[in-house]
């Protein structure tokens, strides 16, 4: 009942899970920041591509799309890399995994930083373009700062999607908690007490997620309006 | 009597063109040209073989969809009452189910179900002897026992939202009206609290559904693990991957189609 060493596996697993949450996060705000601009400001034939990527991402299952992805995304650098004359080279399941889920996540923070910009006052942006900024500046300066407050609750939500949603690539193969807790749990057949111990693990790193999210929503609307019901 | 018709039909022409602009002849001639490709160049020989599995996938996955989705939200209904009224002794617990079910995997869940809960059931002989056990030995009621509780808990938090909405005025006028409670909570709290869950309910639905191909990984053999065995056994990667998402596709557009009649039928005015 105490393998020595099973514990500080499952805690390589949650690092890997944490590092792979990020990461794809990260790509998804990116990807969303750039689909949002891309569907308010973008040109008809670009608007319908992205309308068509957040549909799809988002009425197919994770799964499919992770092994779709995966296996598609993969195959193509590698004959990308031979037709230009390259070795094909080993991708790292760590970096297919990030990108992937990054392209899911994506899908579902543009749809969130587009609704937050729409959210924003309209006179704000156009007394930031009277006084002649560039869209870059106006961007840096006006558009993303205030779009934040409005932002942060769906953002907070897909963070722990995010989490929640790397459990999926443990049937790609890959060891993060959840092919981790499978392995040390079929091993020593302690099936129960491993399962529960990654949903503790789990359910904590969700707990202290919502700490955070609290604080940094607090921060967000500071100078804020504050609404008396 | 003509002319509404004919003013609604002008109407209607009128919308097809805005939407038929086009670019968006130029993109449907493009995604024409790529399904004509997909099918022209792509190996379709194995469907043959496994049209009749692939339906009884589907069947198993829409089967498992509606089940839990109405076994979850019947138990969503009073996870989200005793949180707003309830006492303590149930509120709490019920907090405590939603934030631990929505704070783990549902991969997790349903292995936590199924192995872990699994491979306890054989030690307790009371269990073995029991008339349930020829069910306990297979994979569906795992399947649909974690499916269900985690659309209650998603669903119970939206409940909670939607029942603490309804305006209390009103659940004061029915009392004042002399109705007992019971029949407050059915005339009045709980349909309030239906149309204001119902726009979420899509949503939820929808995710539910992306959830149910995870149970292929128990053994319940619906329409994700029939393209998992297709690519086993033949080598092909692609096609049937490619056909499986135009399924989620076509059930999740069904889906929004019919909520959306539903939302259409149902008054929505809200006080």
């Amino acid at each position: 009942m105490s393998p020595p060493g099973w514990g500080g596996n499952l805690l390589r697993g949650l690092f890997n899970s944490v590092l792979i949450a990020a990461g794809a996060y990260s790509i998804g705000i990116m990807v969303g920041i750039a689909g949002a601009f891309g569907k308010l400001y973008g040109g008809p034939v670009l608007r319908d591509l992205l309308e068509l990527y957040t549909t799809i991402v988002r009425a197919v299952p994770e799964l499919v799309l992770i092994l779709l992805l995966y296996f598609a995304g993969t195959d193509l650098i590698n004959r990308l890399l031979e037709a230009f004359g390259y070795q094909r080279i080993d991708i790292n399941g760590l970096v297919a995994g990030i990108c992937v889920l990054g392209i899911v996540q994506g899908a579902y923070s543009t749809e969130v930083i587009r609704g937050a910009i729409l959210a924003i006052p309209q006179g704000q942006i156009e007394a930031a373009r009277a006084y002649g900024m560039s869209p870059g500046l106006l961007l840096r300066r006006i558009t993303l700062p205030a779009m934040l407050p409005f932002a942060i609750p769906g953002l907070a939500n897909l963070w722990l999607i995010a989490t929640k949603d790397t459990a999926l690539l443990a049937i790609v193969g890959f060891n993060e908690l959840t092919q981790e807790t499978r392995t040390a749990a079929s091993t020593t057949k302690a099936y129960f007490t491993f399962f529960l111990v990654a949903g503790a693990l789990y359910l904590l790193l969700t707990l202290f997620s919502n700490v955070i999210i609290a604080r940094v929503e607090k921060w967000a609307r500071r100078g804020m309006h504050v609404e008396s019901h | 009597m003509a002319e509404p018709a004919t003013a609604r039909l002008v109407d209607a022409g009128a919308r097809a063109s805005l939407w038929l602009q086009p670019h968006r002849i130029g993109l449907i001639a493009v995604g024409v040209v790529l399904v004509v490709c997909a099918a022209l160049f792509m190996r379709w020989d194995w469907l043959p073989n496994y049209y009749g599995l692939a339906l009884e996938g589907i069947w198993r996955t829409l089967w498992i969809l509606v089940v839990t989705c109405v076994l979850g939200f019947m138990l969503a209904v009073p996870i989200g009452l005793v949180q707003v009224t309830g006492p303590r002794w149930l509120s709490v617990p019920a907090y405590w189910f939603c934030t631990v079910i929505r704070g783990t995997p549902l991969l997790l869940q349903l292995w936590f179900l199924y192995y872990g809960l699994g491979s306890l059931f054989p030690q307790y002989p009371w269990i073995r002897e029991s008339f349930l056990w020829p069910y306990l030995r297979q994979a569906w009621p795992y399947a649909v026992l974690s499916l269900t509780l985690s659309y209650a808990a998603y669903e119970g938090e939206v409940m909670r939202g939607a029942f603490a909405g309804v305006a209390r005025g009103q659940l004061e006028a029915a009392r004042a009206f002399g109705m007992s409670r019971w029949k407050v909570f059915r005339r009045i709290w709980l349909p309030q609290a239906i149309y204001r869950a119902l726009p979420t309910l899509t949503g939820e639905t929808v995710l539910q559904l992306k959830a149910t191909p995870l149970v292929a990984t128990i053994t319940v053999v619906d329409i994700y693990a029939v393209a998992s065995r297709v690519r086993q056994s033949t080598f092909i990667v692609y096609e049937p991957l490619l056909l499986l998402a135009v399924v989620y596709l076509c059930i999740t557009g069904i889906l929004v189609f019919a909520f959306r009649k539903l939302e259409a039928r149902i008054p929505a005015r809200l006080g």
